[in-house]
């Protein structure tokens, strides 16, 4: 219903956004065409060149004739809500195309890279018949791995500074990526943090053979080298995907996350409505955190 | 759910004008005013700012020129966001404007003409205005 209709699809992602009182009966018609789409989470450090690398895959997909859907995710200001969604820039050479759909999105109060929003933003561009959806998180520190419960297929974007491969063997961001990517590669170090990475994926437990090889990339988003090859790298990881029982594994991960956080969102809205009338008590001593937050989930 | 959700504004700079300090300088104040806050880059199209502001879906539109071209370039704008279907979007200007052009503007459309020296303030109480009064689902 919403097939091709920019117009009716920027609504419907605000509604979803917004957490509208209309958003359920949205995600309900369009979560049964939802899945033919890959969605492709873009992470890494803040300036890694995460939206030009996106810009750079839009070009190439639409060469191949294929729709595709972008939310880039930028964060709210924690002191004035507001916030800077300054993605779009990197991307905006694909603003005359009909085929392309860029919406930025804020984190409101979302921590983790994404928003609480993102998964029925998701299925309004499938409904929109997107065959790709780049789903960009927040430029992310070590820990933001929510995108690997939202996307399929999970690109990590470091660049050669990123630092040696202690770094790279870290857990967090390190352990989600499903292709890993050392942009700006044009610049001075890009080899040392090819074989640092690779140096660290290669350590732990061993598995013959290994489900997934996992690529790690030199590409510059500046320039274009190296992005055929990133693309190449995301099919590849989409056809393991269907072919391993991985993708269908994910996928319920994916469902998992989407019903946890409206839920969550639910009861925390509600909880978080009640909470202000105990804030004096709380203040004079009169009651503790611990009583004060069973009571209001007994109600 | 009753939480109040941010405005959204998309900031552009149509044309052939590389100045964006006066764009960045308000981006940054609507930010801070509790706004979310899109920002083109520079050299747009109006065709650009119409498929961006439509995408977007955006309460607000300013667009920031100072190579002279307003009085070709802010009606083109106008008349593309109401084609596009973005008939309650409002549409707000600044840069180098000369007062005589103010009123040409306001008939073809643009809201509100903010001259060199604004405070940002007066900005952020006009948009808080305007678009507190606006009825969500007008656009």
């Amino acid at each position: 219903m919403l097939a091709g209709d920019t117009a009716a699809a920027s609504r419907a992602l605000s509604l979803v956004i917004n957490e509208d009182v209309r958003s359920d009966a949205m995600i309900r018609a369009f979560f049964m065409k939802s899945g033919a789409a890959q969605k492709i989470g873009i992470c890494g450090p803040p300036g890694a060149g995460k939206s030009t690398l996106a810009a750079r895959l839009v070009s190439i997909y639409r060469k191949r004739g294929l729709k595709v859907g972008v939310l880039a995710v930028d964060p709210s200001s924690s002191i004035s809500g507001g916030a800077f969604l300054g993605d779009r820039l990197r991307i905006q050479e694909h603003a005359m195309d009909s085929g392309v759909f860029i919406r930025s999105v804020a984190t409101r109060g979302m921590v983790g890279g994404v928003s609480h929003t993102i998964f029925g933003a998701i299925h309004v561009l499938e409904a929109w018949g997107c065959d790709r959806i780049i789903v960009e998180t927040v430029g992310t520190g070590q820990a933001e791995v929510i995108i690997a419960r939202v996307a399929d297929t999970v690109v990590y974007v470091t660049t050669p500074t990123m630092g040696d491969e202690i770094q790279a063997m870290k857990a967090g961001v390190m352990e989600i990526g499903d292709v890993f990517v050392v942009n700006k590669g044009d610049l001075a170090g890009k080899d040392k943090a090819l074989s640092d990475i690779k140096a660290a994926l290669g350590l732990g437990l061993s598995r013959d053979p290994p489900p997934w090889e996992t690529p790690v990339l030199s590409t510059s988003a500046l320039t274009g080298t190296g992005v055929e090859a990133l693309s190449a790298a995301l099919e590849a990881h989409a056809k393991y995907l269907r072919d391993s029982g991985e993708g269908r594994r994910r996928l319920k991960q994916q469902h998992r996350e989407e019903v946890s956080l409206y839920v969550s969102r639910r009861v925390y809205q509600d909880a978080l409505s009640q909470l202000d009338r105990y804030l004096d008590d709380l203040a004079d001593h009169k009651t503790d955190p611990a009583t004060v937050g069973a009571r209001i989930l007994k109600k | 759910m009753v939480t109040t959700k941010p405005r959204r504004i998309l900031i552009a700079k149509p044309g052939l004008d590389g100045h964006d300090r006066g764009a960045k300088v308000i981006v940054r104040a609507l930010r801070d005013a509790g706004f979310e806050v899109i920002y083109t880059g520079i050299r747009q199209t109006p065709e650009m700012i119409a498929a961006t502001a439509l995408q977007e879906d955006v309460d607000a539109v300013g667009l920031s020129l100072l190579s002279g071209a307003h009085l070709t370039l802010f009606p083109r704008i106008v008349s593309l966001l109401r084609r596009g279907g973005m008939r309650g979007v409002l549409v707000f200007g600044g840069g180098i404007i000369p007062d005589e052009d103010v009123p040409a503007l306001l008939k073809k459309g643009i809201d509100r003409v903010f001259g060199p020296g604004t405070p940002l303030q007066l900005i952020v109480d006009y948009l808080n205005e305007a678009l507190g009064a606006r009825v969500t689902g007008e656009k």
